[in-house]
């Protein structure tokens, strides 16, 4: 029975998780239109319902009713397959982002996080590692040569920046003496985050971010002058939608682990000194988070529409010449303040 | 102990079947009209010259053995990395030896492929 119980929590947590996600995601798109117009002054989508909202809905409605071609010279089952790998993995990273404290609701206590277990960050860089597997199955299965080197330069790209992302990272575990996400976020009380602390990990990381999840100024796998679409030239209808949803969905949890990382989580500077009552500490704790990720995420869009794209070699040259030393540089800096301040 | 893993499992499971959701839809929806031009490859474009399963820059596979030594090296680092703290309460400075070492070892191995030029792309 409290194993029931507890499932039903869960289960309930997850789906308003997911519903949250498609919504953010969807209005991601939106935004990053508009916020494109008003950086390039131009007016953006402003035709389906207020200012444009209803557009996400109607391109995926258009989407939906598209006819989905599989070409003659791809590998059917793979083609397939590829978007399945890219949207799963981007879903299934959710499973351990905390957004929030322990509650108490009903006499039992909630965590607001899907699940708090102590290989959380092993987890995110176990599935963003597969993700590269999507990438590459669909620029192979395609048939084509601009999918094919859409999905090797892309894959080349996001292993060449994990080992930095990786490296930023143990930074971060030196501090909190856990890879449990929930023990991160404790770990940042106060003015104590990550970023204020090692700001080359949080520099390394920010890039390494840009380059796993192929957005501009790292975007060459679908540089759109050479490869047209890159990994996905070749789909259309929903499985072109589920690589667009998964690359956006990526961008929130890059931004998501960004956040849980090295700003602080969920925590909001000093909050349980003010002597609020919990649910309220919670909902501003909470709210602090999901604005820490929209400020992360307005980075993102803001660095895509004004810096220009690198080119293939300076972009693998700064992954391994630069981001790879200053990561290193990063570990023995955090190692080197625990031993001299011991925080 | 396990029971903390079952909402892992289970958003694995609502994944799972909404991207399979989303991946069939294609199907269900749209019209399906193909003929053999559309179905060409790269359609509405120039005639592909030559065969896709050519052979590949060997860069592409140079980069990918550097991912794996040194990505095992992070992993490597982790464990050290949570117990850093502890070890410095017992040990004092010499917990930092043994890691210093592993890591001069690999950065001379860095060191040695970034003067063979294998890191250079042109």
């Amino acid at each position: 029975m409290e194993l029931l119980i507890q499932a039903g929590i869960a289960l309930a947590k997850i789906l308003i998780v997911i519903t949250v996600m498609l919504l953010t995601v969807s209005y991601l798109v939106y935004f990053e239109r508009k916020i494109s117009a008003w950086i390039q002054n131009r007016r953006g989508p402003n035709r389906v319902g207020w200012y444009g909202a209803l557009q996400p809905f109607a391109d995926v409605f258009k989407l939906l009713l598209k006819e989905d071609i599989v070409p003659s010279n791809a590998n059917k089952f793979i083609h397939s397959l590829a978007p399945f790998i890219t949207l799963f993995v981007s879903f299934a990273t959710y499973a351990v982002i905390p957004f929030g404290p322990d509650i108490k609701l009903f006499g039992r206590t909630i965590q607001l996080a899907l699940a708090d277990v102590n290989i959380g960050v092993l987890y995110v860089l176990a599935l963003t590692s597969l993700g590269v597997y999507g990438l590459t199955f669909a620029g192979w299965s395609s048939g084509s040569k601009y999918s094919l080197l859409g999905g090797i330069r892309s894959s080349a790209q996001m292993i060449s920046y994990e080992v930095s992302m990786g490296f930023s990272i143990a930074g971060v575990i030196l501090l909190s003496e856990s890879l449990r996400p929930m023990a991160i976020v404790e770990s940042q009380y106060g003015f104590m985050w990550n970023a204020l602390i090692q700001p080359i990990g949080f520099i390394t990381i920010v890039v390494s971010a840009f380059a796993e999840t192929n957005r501009l100024p790292f975007d060459l796998p679908e540089a759109e002058p050479e490869l047209v679409g890159g990994y996905h030239t070749e789909y259309s209808s929903m499985k072109f939608a589920g690589f667009f949803l998964a690359e956006y969905a990526n961008m929130i949890i890059a931004s998501a682990m960004i956040v849980t990382l090295y700003l602080g989580g969920w925590q909001f500077p000093y909050i349980d000194k003010f002597g609020l009552s919990m649910g309220l500490t919670a909902g501003i704790q909470v709210l602090s988070f999901l604005l820490k990720m929209a400020l992360v995420l307005f980075f993102f869009i803001w660095v895509r529409w004004s810096i220009p794209r690198f080119r293939y070699d300076q972009l693998m040259n700064l992954g391994w010449k630069v981001m790879f030393p200053l990561s290193l540089l990063n570990l023995i800096w955090v190692a080197a303040l625990i031993m001299i301040f011991n925080i | 102990m396990i029971e903390q893993y079952i909402p892992i499992f289970l958003v694995i499971g609502v994944s799972v079947v909404f991207s399979m959701a989303v991946i069939a839809s294609s199907k269900l929806f749209g019209p399906q009209r193909p003929d053999s031009e559309k179905l060409s490859t790269y359609e509405s474009g120039m005639k592909p010259v030559g065969g896709v399963r050519e052979r590949i820059s060997i860069k592409y596979y140079l980069v990918a053995m550097l991912f794996i030594v040194f990505d095992i090296e992070v992993i490597f680092v982790y464990p050290w990395g949570v117990e850093f703290k502890k070890l410095l309460g017992e040990q004092g400075i010499s917990a930092l030896v043994p890691m210093i070492i592993f890591l001069v070892v690999l950065e001379l191995g860095y060191l040695y492929v970034y003067k063979k030029g294998g890191l250079k792309w042109d």
